[in-house]
């Protein structure tokens, strides 16, 4: 290299630099310690010692670790369908010429803006058994069944489906992407779809959802990902649901215990963080294997306009 | 404990302390502590010293206090036995309280009179505090859904390690063994509390409780009469005022188990520690050393000094043995005697010290969960998590046998 090439290179590197040290310092490091670390038994306050496979043998035969595992697979099964076919549903209707319709565009979206934890003391209202107001209304329908309500987060069996139905209120988000797809759709192909006499089912089924097929895999990608690291909200909820919910238990008996909750519990209250970095690559495993399923799945069915 | 931390100050002129109220102060505190710059001084609750201290975490105080001609015994002498107990581990003195608790029960004495009950003779066995609270028992004339009840295990539900206690069992061995599913009383105090499920009814129960409200908030069963019998700490008072300020209520001792033992309860406490690589330990043990003291002497609150002025501006009893005459006499809690002689009970009893105090807790609120819920009965739950906190506790101890330190073998109090 020429003496000015080497200081083009030098200016170059002078200007990624800050950027250099934050990647290293804050992500790659950190990224790399928490590997070794899994193959230690480490409790932060001291030394790491080398244990080889230990932590990952024993995840093997941690009942509560499989338990997190499928609560949170249950919770992706689940809320990951549910927004995609919401947001592109509201998407759908909000892209059709109506009447206010940048204004319930704006409606939609405003729950995307409220702070998690708030929004998540919202729904711990709306879901309490005795006084929410989903109860409220619901109560008069299962009455005319002879039933009553579910309890929701104060029920082992409904706290699951009760934070699903929670993940819906970020649908705003995606639908935000979807109608930025929906706009890129060509017209024309709409016009020819219509002169050769197709419905508007076939017009979304042959045009519609291919040319938006990248935007539908970028959000179902996202979406895998969200849903296997929630936190957040389900560490609110399920702590806040009154009586003795401890979120780190996932009361009620261990049923909204999600992966991400079970590692924060075994790394700074149980002090095994050797253990949790072997969960945290795991889960990194998980979802790098499940966005290459994804992937495989949508094969050729994605379609990139030229 | 600003007011203490700023009299303190003004008492001396070589030490200044800066006082710090912070949020998750366990987990700041490890990783201050883990990297090298912990404050001088850390508040941390006392089911957490035993974890630090095998961690090696944390100062022993033993040295430092002998330092300043004290020795270990004769500091744990100004405590109640449980107290100076709670303050131990595997030989040393790790911490000082700072804010001590004992727990009693209370009861809604409104309640009590309107089912036709003596408010002022609460239950005085747990027979008597099952049938009282069968006794109380309201429900909807239109639903027939609960809308009170007596006494409820899981209320407030943080102390359910305290119920095999409560039973005369014990949750670990003289050798160390966990004992959590093998202890006769332990099973006892579980079907305990299964009983009350049946009483009321899992179902009914779960959709009841459904509308309870955490701690410190005005949707807390017995803030709303809800329940009316509970077992809680001397900080009760405090809450009482702010969310139900017209509720008549009183204090007393546990229900016995067995006729004739000692009173039970649960003494708790917020602990003041100096975290390893603290940069001024003798300084910070000269603070503790005044924060766990007193002015026995005292005839005025201007002469009350240490833990007298945190325990009387909080309301709460004091760990000491010796209170002076101001406040005992002027205590602004009206049944702060009961608290001070559930303390001193011989059968008063702290969380176990033990490393893997947080994962035994867990299981046991997990299997206490599936219990009154009616997912399960006491013996599987029970033995479910034996096997998972046996397990904890094996792997524990191996790790500190690769750390090089001994294998403690630290009984329960």
């Amino acid at each position: 290299m020429k003496r000015k090439d080497w200081r083009a290179l030098a200016t170059g590197l002078a200007f990624s630099a800050p950027w250099i040290v934050g990647f290293s310092a804050f992500l790659a490091y950190p990224v790399l310690a928490s590997l070794f670390y899994s193959f230690c038994d480490y409790s932060i306050l001291q030394r790491p010692v080398f244990i080889g496979l230990g932590n990952y043998r024993e995840l093997l035969h941690d009942e509560v670790f499989w338990l997190s595992l499928r609560n949170t697979l249950f919770y992706a099964a689940f809320s990951v369908p549910l927004g995609v076919l919401s947001s592109l549903a509201l998407a759908l209707l909000l892209h059709l010429p109506l009447r206010g319709r940048a204004f319930f565009r704006a409606l939609f979206y405003l729950p995307s803006i409220v702070p998690v934890v708030a929004s998540s003391m919202l729904w711990l209202w709306i879901f309490n058994g005795q006084y929410g107001l989903l109860n409220w209304l619901l109560r008069p329908v299962c009455a005319w069944f002879g039933s009553t309500p579910p309890a929701w987060l104060a029920d082992p069996a409904w706290a699951k489906p009760a934070l699903v139905l929670m993940s819906l209120w970020g649908a705003g988000n995606s639908m935000l992407i979807y109608l930025a797809g929906l706009g890129d759709v060509p017209q024309e192909l709409y016009e020819s779809a219509a002169i050769d006499g197709a419905g508007t089912w076939r017009r979304f089924w042959h045009i519609t959802l291919p040319a938006i097929s990248p935007v539908l895999y970028f959000n179902v990608i996202m979406g895998i990902i969200g849903a296997l690291q929630v936190f957040t909200q389900v560490f609110v909820v399920a702590g806040g649901a009154g009586g003795n919910a401890n979120p780190l238990e996932g009361s009620p008996a261990r049923s909204t215990l999600f992966y991400s909750i079970y590692l924060f519990s075994t790394a700074f209250f149980d002090l095994r963080m050797g253990y949790a970095s072997a969960l945290a690559w795991v889960l990194f495993l998980l979802v790098a294997l499940l966005t290459l399923l994804a992937r495989h799945i949508a094969g050729g069915r994605v379609h990139y306009s030229a | 404990m600003s007011a203490t931390v700023a009299a303190f100050n003004a008492s001396q002129e070589r030490i200044v302390v800066e006082y710090l109220s912070v949020s998750g102060i366990d987990r700041k505190t490890i990783l201050a502590t883990a990297g090298g710059d912990p404050p001088d001084v850390a508040g941390v609750w006392v089911q957490n010293l035993a974890s630090w201290a095998d961690a090696s975490a944390l100062t022993p105080l033993d040295e430092l206090m002998q330092e300043r001609g004290i020795s270990p015994s004769e500091f744990s002498s100004r405590f109640e036995a449980a107290y100076a107990d709670a303050m131990h581990y595997d030989g040393h003195i790790y911490a000082v309280i700072a804010t001590p608790a004992s727990l009693a029960l209370h009861w809604n004495k409104g309640a009590f009179r309107a089912a036709g009950l003596d408010p002022d003779r609460p239950p005085t066995s747990i027979a008597e505090l099952y049938e009282l609270s069968r006794r109380l028992i309201r429900r909807d004339p239109a639903s027939g859904e609960l809308t009170q009840v007596g006494f409820l295990p899981q209320d407030p539900g943080w102390w359910p390690w305290a119920f095999p206690r409560y039973f005369g069992g014990d949750l670990q061995g003289p050798d160390g063994a966990i004992t959590y599913d093998s202890v006769p009383a332990n099973v006892e105090s579980m079907r305990w509390v299964e009983s009350y499920t049946q009483l009321y009814g899992a179902d009914a129960l779960q959709r009841f409780a459904a509308g309870f409200g955490p701690f410190g908030s005005p949707q807390f069963p017995f803030f709303r009469g809800s329940t009316t019998m509970v077992f809680q700490g001397v900080w009760l008072n405090n809450y009482l005022r702010q969310y139900a300020p017209n509720l008549d209520y009183g204090v007393a001792a546990w229900p016995a188990v067995h006729a004739g033992e000692p009173p039970f309860t649960i003494v708790e406490g917020d602990m003041l520690v100096i975290p390893r690589g603290s940069k001024h330990p003798r300084e910070a043990w000269e603070f503790l050393d005044y924060v766990s003291s007193s002015n026995a002497q005292a005839q005025s609150f201007e002469e009350l000094r240490g833990l007298e002025l945190t325990c009387f501006l909080q309301e709460k009893n004091s760990p000491l043995r010796v209170w002076s005459p101001y406040f005992s006499q002027h205590h602004p809690h009206p049944f702060i005697s009961v608290f001070r002689e559930l303390a001193r009970s011989p059968r008063a009893y702290h969380a176990p010290a033990m490393g893997v105090w947080q994962e035994y807790q867990r299981e046991i609120n997990i299997a206490f969960d599936k219990v009154r819920l009616g997912q399960s009965a006491p013996e599987p739950a029970m033995h479910y998590a034996q096997e998972r906190i046996a397990q904890s506790w094996r792997k524990h101890r191996q790790a500190l046998a690769r750390q090089g330190g001994a294998q403690p073998v630290q009984g329960a109090p």
